[in-house]
């Protein structure tokens, strides 16, 4: 197993400098700059932001710098001063004296907003999505598992069809519909929730609703599907044979099994949601990581790009990796060596 | 594979035949269609689509105003029935801000124009999304997908691999920087070049043939997976060996022989991506990458729409209300489709 994650980790990082590969040239092929106005700048202006963000360079040495800031660990020693261009995720103290300290992971600075850096739009907006995209989660899988597991053990009943039925609006209903209605209704109306805003619980539920929904009816109609497949199989007939109690067949026997492709579609579906999900944070006014994915494009902020998909790509292959040792948990069967 | 072994007539109970009497063979689609027809979720679907369809083709007759006709002292204004329905509105006659008129069925939005014409129109972008989407997805991603499937080994390797890298990357990303992409570069392009031309189609559809370009280079490479798939579950079969070993070529083995029997769950599936293709359209439209305005697009009617949800609830639930019915009519009738044509298949994703 630890051989295992050691090289799934390998992998990781070949995936992620492959994806930050393609994401630069993408970037960079996009016409304009971060330097675009309404009104366009002097060029001599132009000409030093320019030279202060190092975008004359040739590519290849922005792409190796960048790579290099992010990914080579630092060690200072005596006062460290946190500036926007050196400004590290992770600050290690080394029992040295002297302020010795290895730092790492320099995301570089926003080129946008002039006094922040990623690594500041990481700490202050990625902990909100990452709780309402856990919130989403959490009523993706209380509705949707169950559901499921309701409908296959009462196949082709009224529990059935009302569950599919429920699970079909339920894919059909995007956050740009839900999230509207339901800040119309419970916010607008009923006044029972906050319309708006982000800080305390009640302000979580609407949008992790309208996020976990669709969600849960994909996870509904999966479920189902590989709950009766696995009913029919021996070692549930097998379970029933040596006079386990029906419940114990279903939870411990053929949920266990039945769980493998829904935690496969968990992976990616937690990745897009703790990454922060642009809709729902704009209708319901949430802080959050979502809308740097669309403005840093718009605005071409190439460091906040850069940022922003490897933050998703990060979450995404950690995801898998989670997902393929939940499978070792789940079927025995499975083994990695 | 499943699909193929119904392909057999009703053969549960054995007729008496008399000499002039035979057994009528049914044919894969009408028994799917009879199937079809029983299921009135289904139909229900196919009706909402048609109805879309109808307003869509003809909005200028259906429509009873122009998309983008603005009349500035009619803005919000809405007729006394939508007052009604939605509580946190009031008139001005109540006291509240309301202009109640009752020219605009549905209300009007902040520029005066008429909230039922926009939507109205509205479904064209829609629809023909629905309708590009699959477009290409069939028509790119079943060539690939049965190329690479029949061809096998090496280039069946080489093409795959290049659908996993394209697969790996955030299609939402992929598409916004395409979209940033077209925008930008095409914008201020010299006439006579690809480039401008292109721009000048755009412009004349209302900046949806962006959009179309957009989804249509990321919808295709599902459709070429599955189809794949499927080549290699039938092309071992004992029919596809008796037709090459009369002589058929390779390419009518594939378009004959090979994707009439694998045609089901392409269907199927392309079916049930129609939804996601019409909510991609109304996120870019949202997020302000979509159409250009004043073209409607319920998804930006629905952006506009929230931020005044407070206000004027109307401008934002009519259209999301538009966008749930032709979603869910799409999931019902690509539900009832995968049941129509494989029975055995019910739920199964």
């Amino acid at each position: 197993m630890a051989v295992f994650i050691f090289r799934r980790f390998l992998g990781m990082i070949v995936v992620l400098i492959l994806v930050s590969a393609i994401t630069f040239v993408l970037m960079r092929t996009v016409p304009g700059g971060p330097f675009d106005r309404e009104k366009a700048l002097p060029e001599q202006t132009i000409r030093q932001l320019e030279e202060k963000y190092h975008l004359n360079d040739p590519f290849f040495l922005q792409y190796t710098r960048y790579i290099g800031d992010i990914m080579v660990p630092r060690m200072t020693t005596g006062e460290f001063k946190r500036s926007v261009t050196e400004d590290y995720l992770i600050n290690i103290p080394l029992p040295f004296g002297d302020n010795t300290t290895i730092r790492w992971m320099n995301f570089g600075p926003s080129i946008k907003t002039r006094s922040r850096t990623v690594n500041d739009i990481f700490r202050d907006n990625l902990p909100v999505s990452f709780q309402l995209g856990m919130a989403a989660l959490a009523v993706a899988l209380t509705i949707g598992v169950p559901a499921g597991m309701i409908a296959a053990l009462n196949r082709n009943t009224g529990w059935d069809y009302a569950s599919m039925a429920i699970a079909i609006i339920g894919v059909s209903v995007p956050v740009i519909v839900m999230g509207p209605i339901l800040r119309y209704i419970f916010g607008v109306e009923l006044k029972l929730l906050p319309p708006t805003g982000w800080g305390t619980w009640q302000h979580v539920i609407m949008p992790a609703v309208s996020l976990g929904l669709a969600s849960s009816a994909l996870l509904a109609r999966l479920t189902r599907a590989s709950l009766l497949q696995v009913l029919n199989e021996d070692y549930i007939r097998t379970a029933r044979a040596k006079g386990l109690t029906e419940r114990a067949v279903i939870i411990m026997h053929a949920m266990k099994n039945a769980m493998i492709p829904v935690v496969t579609v968990i992976g990616p579906i937690f990745a897009a949601l703790v990454t922060g999900t642009f809709v729902a944070e704009l209708v319901f006014g949430i802080p959050g990581m979502g809308k740097f994915f669309i403005t840093s494009i718009t605005n071409r902020d190439y460091p906040v790009i850069m940022g922003t998909v490897l933050l998703y790509a990060a979450f995404l292959v950690i995801a898998n990796m989670l997902v393929d040792i939940t499978y070792a948990w789940l079927d025995p069967r499975i083994r990695y060596d | 594979m499943a699909v193929a072994e119904q392909k057999q007539g009703p053969v549960n109970s054995i007729p008496k035949l008399s000499t002039d009497e035979y057994i009528k063979g049914e044919s894969l689609w009408s028994d799917a269609w009879r199937r079809l027809r029983r299921n009135r979720a289904a139909l229900l679907g196919i009706v909402i689509i048609l109805i879309n369809i109808f307003a869509a083709v003809f909005a200028p007759f259906v429509a009873p105003k122009d998309f983008k006709t603005q009349v500035l002292v009619d803005n919000n204004a809405a007729p006394q029935w939508v007052i009604d329905v939605f509580p946190v509105m009031t008139s001005k006659e109540e006291g509240g801000y309301i202009t109640v008129s009752s020219e605009y069925p549905l209300g009007a939005d902040s520029l005066g124009r008429d909230l039922l014409s926009r939507i109205i129109y509205g479904a064209r972008v829609s629809l023909s999304v629905a309708a590009v989407g699959p477009a290409v997805a069939l028509l790119v991603g079943v060539i690939f997908g049965l190329t690479a499937g029949y061809a096998g080994g090496r280039v069946d390797n080489i093409m795959m691999r290049f659908v996993d890298i394209m697969y790996a990357f955030p299609t939402i990303l992929l598409i916004i920087l395409l979209m940033a992409y077209f925008r930008s570069s095409f914008n201020d392009s010299q006439p006579g070049t690809l480039a401008y031309t292109l721009n000048a189609i755009d412009t004349a559809f209302g900046g949806m043939f962006f959009i179309f370009i957009g989804i249509g280079i990321t919808s295709w490479m599902g459709m070429a997976r599955l189809t794949r798939g499927q080549v290699l579950s039938v092309r071992e079969k004992e029919y596809i060996e008796a037709a090459r070993s009369i002589g058929t070529g390779r390419s009518s083995i594939m378009i004959q022989h090979i994707l009439p029997n694998i045609l089901g769950p392409i269907i199927v599936s392309e079916t049930l991506t129609i939804p996601s293709y019409i909510s991609f359209e109304a996120f870019l439209s949202f997020i302000g990458l979509g159409v250009n305005p004043p073209t409607p697009s319920w998804g930006a009617m629905i952006s506009e729409g929230a931020r005044a949800i407070q206000t004027y609830p109307n401008q934002a639930i009519f259209p999301a209300l538009a966008l749930f019915f032709i979603m869910f009519a799409f999931n019902f009738l690509g539900d009832g489709l995968r049941d129509a044509l494989d029975p055995r298949m019910r739920g199964v994703d």
